[in-house]
């Protein structure tokens, strides 16, 4: 009972803070879950979020239901996502029943002005620590390529991608082009040997 | 059928059939303000709005919101959680099945392509924040404007400042938020 109520607690506290969308949460999730409770690793958080995206469903939520379940199964997965969803309902109770103009404020603005540049950096450090077990070769470097192209061409194109099919394409690609682990270690033990030689 | 039985359903399916995060529940709440009387699209667009100003999605914020107008405070709560209920049935699913078939050769192969696609939406995703953050977006796109006005420069040596200050102080990311957030209010962002 003791844990169930330590996962809702910790949702609970980076659901309120959890500016900016499910990636700026990644950082969060490292501090208060992988280096302070040691509940789950960087390599599983992202495999979940690699879930997260091409499921259905808030990938924030995703990822909470993921780390709750594998912690304390069926219990777990409710605990951590209610956990996760308590502050943000609570804050948008109130500002419907009080502030209906909170986020025409100026002072509002200015403080989300100043607290975006701080997403900004999060996600990039998010993308750096990431990267070298995510795109561990030239392959996989090209499938990253892709959607990043496709994905950031909707910003300045008037199209609209389909995120969710593209990264199923790219894990059925994968699983026709791609390395398991064991694949992946044999060959670079491969290379490294060739190298030695 | 009673209002909240109808809203908790209406965002079931949202919560079903919107895939890839939050803004990914846009076209479905518009439909809902077309076919309900609910919430209307500037309700929406304001709720874009103070999403951007607090924690949490648009598609959570937005059902706290259209539950509570509706239907008050337990609307708010309701419509939220069946927002996030299939989600959490189909999480529970794979989670079960991934501890099963963690060593699965073709599992595996599969998470070789889907982590440089998740790598790949992360960072479209960051440079959609940098756009609209770090520069003047209006500029480049209209066309005027010399080259040094296209760079929000306060917000990038802001940015700079904190990308170092969070790689050598091991401070809770919640500082670095707060701080931002002061900063933002002071020199009046």
């Amino acid at each position: 009972m003791k844990e169930l109520l330590d996962l809702y607690l910790a949702f609970f506290k980076i659901g309120c803070v959890n500016f900016g969308g499910g990636y700026a949460m990644l950082p969060l999730l490292e501090k208060d879950l992988v280096q302070k409770r040691g509940w789950t690793t960087m390599d599983h958080l992202r495999d979940y979020f690699a879930v997260g995206q091409c499921t259905p469903g808030i990938i924030a939520l995703n990822v909470s239901t993921f780390i709750g379940y594998n912690k304390k199964k069926l219990p777990g997965a409710l605990a951590a996502t209610v956990g996760f969803l308590t502050g943000p309902i609570i804050i948008i109770l109130v500002i419907a029943a009080f502030l209906t103009n909170f986020a025409h404020l100026e002072i509002v603005q200015h403080a989300f002005a100043g607290i975006r540049v701080c997403v900004c950096v999060l996600i990039l450090q998010a993308v750096i620590r990431l990267w070298k077990k995510s795109v561990p070769d030239v392959l996989a470097f090209c499938v990253f390529l892709v959607i990043f192209l496709i994905m950031a061409g909707t910003q300045f194109f008037p199209y609209s991608a389909p995120a969710a099919l593209l990264v199923i394409a790219a894990g059925v690609f994968g699983i026709f082009f791609g390395r398991s682990d064991a694949e992946q270690k044999e060959a670079s033990a491969a290379k490294e040997k060739q190298e030695g030689h | 059928m009673p209002v909240l039985l109808q809203l908790m359903l209406e965002f079931f399916k949202t919560g079903l059939f919107a895939v890839g995060g939050g803004l990914a529940t846009l076209p479905f709440l518009y439909q809902m303000s077309d076919a309900t009387n609910w919430f209307s699209h500037a309700d929406i667009a304001d709720m874009i709005a103070i999403s951007e100003s607090t924690p949490g999605a648009i598609g959570i914020n937005m059902s706290t919101y259209a539950g509570f107008t509706t239907a008050g405070p337990l609307g708010g709560v309701l419509a939220s959680l069946a927002l996030a209920a299939p989600s959490l049935i189909i999480i529970v699913i794979i989670a079960k099945f991934l501890n099963k078939f963690d060593e699965n050769k073709y599992v595996q192969r599969a998470f070789y392509g889907l982590r440089p696609a998740s790598i790949a939406m992360i960072t479209a995703a960051g440079l959609n924040v940098i756009r609209v953050t770090l520069l003047n977006w209006e500029l480049i796109s209209g066309g005027s404007g010399s080259f040094a006005e296209i760079f929000k420069w306060e917000a990038i040596v802001m940015a700079v400042a904190l990308f170092f200050a969070m790689k050598y102080l091991k401070w809770h990311p919640v500082v670095f938020l707060a701080i931002s957030a002061v900063i933002g209010i002071v020199l009046k962002f």
